[in-house]
């Protein structure tokens, strides 16, 4: 008798080992699993709700500093390292994974104006208001010793900012001037000045190495080239921008923070119109930082709050903001893309997270792969309106949305009232000028 | 300023003194102020040579003079060295002193060693009248400095565009951009930094040193390194070993033919040749089929060699062999065999070749006359559609008749050594497929060389896959979401009936999708902006909470915008095509049995006892509701509503306005006709030709809070986005690497790492024509349109199937 016999390859089914996962054999007909829009749709809204339950970004507070901080650097090499420069002269330097002081400089008299890493990272530049630009050893001084600079460049007038070149011994300052100094001389190499006396920043391009540029006093944005004697090119707007930074992975686009609480993306190559306008906060925008990755920047303002923005987009991504923390000075953005460090009046540097709702630390597989999915899915219906509104709600304090708010109604009654001046004359005669086109000036060659 | 100095200068220029342009913008009026002491400077420095007391004097005489006049501008003297000189401060002793080309250049006559052309040249200016051109002044100066510096750096930035233009598009950035290569380093690269510092180290160093023992130099050349780093190591071993093989079987064919070259028999070499003729037939013959141009030019070729050896005298048996051959055919049988065979050739080759023409009986003729030559002699042209069959010529079908007629002169001898010629068959074949191994060998070579310095454009299929999807998505989800079946009748009309009834479920959907909205700049902007509010949300009551306002905020606007606002189903209904609609009789219709619903979860009842059951069913329905008379109260209701539907009239007559009015009184007719408003006709309903279906087109306002009700910004029509979101991504549907690859996200960071800004390594090297580069994920040196380079990223299958080709 011939006796069949079910027969399974245990292999398909056995674990090899009890940690791992059970293999569950599956069908992927369609017929057996319905509704997947519907399905999916549940899962991407309990994955919006989650994320934004999750969403802690504040990680730690450093405090130490005597005086509102006034300026913040990376260490170039290490990531746990960075450095704070206070409104009372004082330089400290922290570890951040330790989340402690390693060590404190007095460097200054007045305020510390500007702090930068070398690229190699080991020494640092500060620049004060004792007229003096200060290069310090990053390793602490022995036993015993006194805190020394190593290095002392005593100026004719004050600096206002410095950044060093990303690949050679040579940084730049502003002040009066904006200054090209080689780490050997004491004397700039290069000095360029264009109808200015004030300059309040000054960055470094950290790809085509040779570009700089700088914010002035007039409303204007000057370009450098440091192998050049002359300026490029300025443009004028119409408030003044307090900072600049550099896309650090676009060699052509930088990003300024303006007084009229705007940022602007440029193009270098054609700086009449801002590629983007970046609207959202309700104060004088007064730093900003790109992201390592070049997708988005951070931006602190005077109206207390820090702001995330996607290069491309008008408006945040994301609003971070804590009840004691007053106006945000300065800020940067980890060199692992991961967290976001910002100085701000109330003496204190606060570290956060560069995405709100990430989870710190190592993920196992599972973790990730769901991680991902779920960002899949937020993606996904991020059009829905369910999605959309739980994703974008944000809480902020009372007097911030009612400034909000405010602020809103001025632009639509200007908008308003436009529309009526443009309605009410002759047609063609009042022309029709975009948001980008209103802040730029002109371009001065 | 400068035009007020050209005159003065011609002024100058009247009175008969040349002048030395001025370079500054500023000089001239100084100039102007200074004039009246042009005679004391001019004396003093007459008298340069005096000693200091007499200048001190003029200085005295200066200052008496001036004493009595205005006020002057005071100049001030250098004193010292400094490295800034003020341009206003220059103390400038001969500011008034003229100073002539003709002073200058007085003692150039009395040089012999000036040549005569500068002399002529020098001349000439001496004689010119009029003055030089003002150089630009320093703003000008400056601002075309910096235009220039400006396009330089801005045309440098511009390199940068196709990089970012890539990462821009990529699907996933991989940071940091350069990560080292994993995998193991070679001695010299691990040495490189090692330095010799305990004394054991120091003296072996020293002794090595000594004995001229390469320490750090490489071993390998620069090529070598490059083609390591150009392949990996499989790759390489692969290939070493087809190089291996392939030089093996080439100094096997060497040898080969050198043993060949040796042999004397003359048969051999005769049968060789007949066996090369043979060889060349049959892949004649796989050539027509397969390449049908490769083998016109063949024929051409062989029509060439066929004129030649008419116009040659090579086959007349007037050669010396043949002369020879003559006097042995009388004795000798293969001689004379030998001779035929000859003349038969001539016969061959001297025939005249007949045009083919298209009448039939001449196509017979033909046929007969053509037999000496093989057949597809007379084929067509080939066509380039292969594929029709009717478009061939018919003679190429019988390939096999030249074959034998070519073969059957041979036949005889080969007869004879058939033991041999088998033997040599085999050979043959063995050849054959040696040379088709080292064809193979060179055709990898050759793609992979291909590959190497320019990857294979793949032409762009990204776009035209995800539609084919959708639409086998379509059709799968449209079987699955309701099967209608309909067993008496399979009549194509009532076929269609279902269709059009299935199709008009779907009807408004697809009108409504039709007509997408435009997405206004506004809406973009709106969308962008985060809801900040005052509300602080922590947990996930909080969120359900913030879902609830939603609701009550979509609902308040909405009967405002309600009607025109076309919604976007996000449910899974696929719109189908429309069909051509038929009128029909409800009537007709409704008189057929009820149609049964299956659902889709039933796959695994078997079929008869299916409609066992079914019969069973309907059996029990039918007992259960024998009553009620469900069809009527149908038409019923379907009526109502559409009576609901449409328009009322409303009447405005005032009766005794304008004429008498009481009791018994009307308004007029005219008045009545005046006053009777009718509202515009609604819409027709959706489900007018749909006897058995009602349609309500009342927006459903749970639904509708799910709803997108505009077309969200980067698609460009609603079916896009509806293909996007219908497309399921989870695990449930796809097996693990799809999931995985579908979910892979955008930017993956390494823990702990430092991203870099990018820098110089990254740029492409430039290239004469070309600067496409490389990104971050994909490292291409060549120019890939950016298309296919995307499609490729984004379908790895692709590249999997490339490389199993090869």
């Amino acid at each position: 008798m011939k006796v069949k016999v079910l027969c399974r390859n245990p292999d398909d089914y056995v674990r090899e080992t009890t940690r791992d996962i059970q293999r569950v054999p599956r069908n992927y007909d369609p017929t057996i699993h319905p509704f997947e829009v519907s399905r999916e749709y549940t899962r991407a809204l309990n994955a919006t709700k989650l994320e934004r339950i999750f969403a802690k970004p504040f990680v730690a507070s450093l405090d130490g500093h005597r005086d509102g901080i006034n300026c913040l650097a990376k260490h170039a090499k290490t990531l746990s390292v960075v450095l704070s420069g206070a409104c009372d002269g004082e330089v400290k330097i922290w570890n951040l994974s330790k989340r402690e002081c390693m060590r404190t400089i007095q460097a200054h008299e007045g305020f510390v104006r500007g702090i930068c890493s070398r690229f190699c990272g080991s020494s640092f530049f500060t620049v004060g208001d004792d007229k003096t630009v200060k290069q310090w050893n990053m390793e602490p001084p022995g036993r015993g010793l006194q805190e020394e600079p190593l290095n002392t460049i005593l100026g004719k007038a004050v600096y206002t900012g410095i950044d060093h070149h990303q690949t050679e011994g040579t940084f730049a300052t502003c002040g009066q001037t904006v200054d090209i100094w080689d780490e050997q001389r004491s004397s700039p190499i290069r000095s360029f000045s264009w109808g200015v006396d004030s300059f309040s920043c000054v960055r470094y391009n950290p790809v085509e190495t040779e570009l700089l540029a700088s914010c002035a006093s007039d409303r204007s944005i000057i370009l450098y080239d440091m192998r050049e004697s002359a300026p490029l090119k300025k443009i004028i707007m119409q408030l003044r921008s307090n900072t600049l930074c550099w896309n650090p992975m676009e060699a052509y686009n930088f990003t300024c923070s303006n007084e009229d609480y705007n940022l602007y993306t440029y193009d270098m190559r054609r700086l009449d119109v801002p590629v983007t306008v970046h609207m959202d906060h309700v104060s004088a925008v007064l730093d900003v930082d790109y992201s390592p990755t070049g997708k988005e920047f951070v931006s602190a303002s005077f109206d207390k709050t820090i702001r995330i923005f996607p290069k491309n987009s008008g408006h945040s991504r994301e609003v971070y903001h804590t009840k004691r923390m007053q106006h945000v000075i300065c800020v940067k953005w980890s060199a692992d893309n991961k967290y976001i460090l910002s100085g701000s009046d109330e003496m204190n540097i606060r570290l956060w997270k560069a995405n709100a709702s990430e989870k710190l630390g190592l993920l196992t597989p599972r973790e990730k792969a769901a991680l991902n999915y779920n960002q899949k899915l937020r993606d996904k219906f991020q059009h829905h309106p369910q999605v959309r509104r739980i994703a974008r709600h944000r809480h902020l304090p009372r007097d911030l949305f009612k400034q909000k708010r405010e602020l809103r109604e001025m632009k639509e009654a200007r908008r308003r009232k436009a529309q009526n001046v443009r309605k009410h004359s002759k047609p063609g005669s009042v022309p029709l000028v975009t948001e980008k086109e209103k802040h730029v000036v002109s371009v001065v060659e | 300023m400068a035009r007020e100095e050209r005159r003065r200068n011609e002024e100058r220029n009247r009175k008969g003194v040349k002048a030395v342009p001025a370079t500054m913008a500023g000089g001239g009026n100084n100039e102007e102020e200074l004039s009246p002491d042009d005679e004391h400077i001019i004396s003093a420095s007459e008298e340069e040579d005096g000693s200091d007391d007499e200048s001190k004097h003029a200085k005295l005489l200066e200052a008496i003079s001036s004493l009595g006049k205005r006020k002057r501008m005071k100049r001030t003297e250098r004193s010292e060295a400094s490295v800034q000189v003020s341009e206003f401060s220059v103390n400038a002793d001969g500011t008034g002193e003229k100073v002539n080309l003709s002073d200058l250049l007085g003692t150039m006559d009395k040089t012999p060693g000036a040549p005569n052309k500068t002399k002529q040249q020098l001349k000439n200016l001496q004689n010119r009248k009029e003055t030089l051109e003002l150089p630009l002044s320093k703003q000008q100066t400056e601002k075309i400095q910096r235009e220039v510096a400006y396009d330089k750096s801005s045309k440098e930035v511009s390199r940068w565009e196709t990089v970012i233009t890539q990462n821009q598009k990529a699907e996933q950035l991989v940071f940091p951009l350069r990560q080292d290569p994993t995998g193991p380093k070679r001695m010299e690269q691990v040495v490189a930094g090692w330095k010799a510092k305990t004394p054991l180290e120091k003296e072996i160093f020293s002794l090595l040193h000594s004995n001229n023992q390469p320490i750090h130099d490489p071993l390998l050349t620069p090529a070598e390194e490059a083609s390591i780093k150009a392949m990996s190591l499989e790759e390489a071993k692969i290939r070493q070993a087809e190089f291996r093989k392939a030089r093996v079987l080439q100094s096997y064919y060497e040898a080969k033919a050198r043993r060949e070259r040796k042999i004397k028999s003359k048969k051999y070499h005769k049968l060789q040749k007949k066996a090369k003729v043979k060889a060349f037939l049959k892949q004649f013959d796989e050539m027509m089929k397969t390449d049908p141009a490769g083998a016109l030019e063949e024929l051409k070729k062989m029509e060439l060699s066929r004129m030649q050896e008419r116009m040659s005298l090579k086959h007349q048996n007037s050669g010396k062999w043949a002369k020879s051959k003559a006097i042995m055919a009388k004795y000798d049988d293969a001689a004379r065999k030998a001779m035929q065979e000859q003349l038969e050739m001539n016969k061959q080759l001297t025939q005249k070749l007949v045009v083919p023409s298209d009448d039939d009986d001449d196509e017979e003729r033909n046929v007969e006359e053509a037999d000496a030559l093989p057949d597809f002699v007379n084929d067509p042209e080939p066509i380039l559609d292969s594929v029709n069959p009717w478009m061939r010529g018919k003679l190429t079908q019988e390939h096999s008749e030249p074959e034998v007629t070519a073969v059957a002169t041979e036949t005889a001898v080969e007869t004879k050594d058939e033991g041999q010629n088998g033997q040599r068959e085999d050979e043959e074949e063995e050849e054959n497929e040696e040379e088709k191994l080292l064809r193979e060998f060179e055709r990898k070579r050759k793609l992979r060389q291909d590959e190497d310095d320019d990857l294979v454009p793949v032409p762009q299929e990204e776009k035209q896959v995800i539609p084919v999807d959708v639409a086998e998505a379509e059709e799968v989800a449209g079987e699955n979401v309701i099967q209608i079946s309909d067993d008496e009748d399979k009549e194509e009309e009532e076929e269609e009936v279902v269709v059009s009834e299935f199709n008009s479920l779907f009807n408004r959907l697809m009108k409504s999708s039709s007509v997408p909205p435009v997405p206004e700049q506004t809406g973009a902007e709106e969308a962008e902006l985060l809801d900040e509010g005052l509300v602080r949300v922590r947990t996930m009551d909080d969120l359900e909470a913030l879902q609830q306002d939603v609701v009550m905020d979509t609902t308040q606007p909405a009967p405002a915008s309600a009607t025109p606002a076309p919604s976007m189903e996000t449910t899974s209904e696929p719109p189908k095509k429309k069909k051509k609609k038929k009128g029909i009789d409800p009537n007709e219709v409704l008189t057929k049995e009820a149609k049964v619903i299956k659902m889709p979860l039933a796959p695994t009842v078997v079929e008869e006892e299916e409609e066992e059951v079914h019969a069973e069913q309907t059996a029990i329905i039918k007992e259960a509701f024998a009553g009620d008379d469900v069809i009527s109260d149908f038409l019923k209701d379907k009526r109502k509503q559409e009576k609901a539907g449409q328009a009322e009239v409303v009447d405005l007559t005032l009766p005794g306005w304008g004429e008498w009015g009481g009791v018994g009184l009307k308004p007029s007719k005219r008045k009545r006709r005046k006053f009777r408003l009718k509202a515009p006709a609604p819409p027709l309903r959706k489900d007018q030709n749909l006897p058995d279906v009602i349609i309500s087109e009342k927006r459903n306002s749970s639904v509708a809070n799910h709803q997108v009700s505009q077309l969200p910004f980067p698609f460009q029509n609603s079916t896009q986005f509806e293909s996007c979101v219908r497309f399921p991504v989870g695990q449930t549907w796809n097996t693990q690497t799809t999931f995985r690859k579908l979910t892979a996200p955008k930017v993956v960071t390494k823990m702990g790492a430092i991203i870099e800004p990018m820098s110089k390594e990254d740029l492409p090297p430039v290239k004469e024509s070309s600067g496409a580069g490389s990104g971050a994920t994909i490292v291409l040196g060549e120019k890939v349109e950016e298309e296919t380079k995307k499609a490729r990223r984004r379908n790895p299958l692709q590249k999997k199937k490339k490389k199993s080709r090869q």
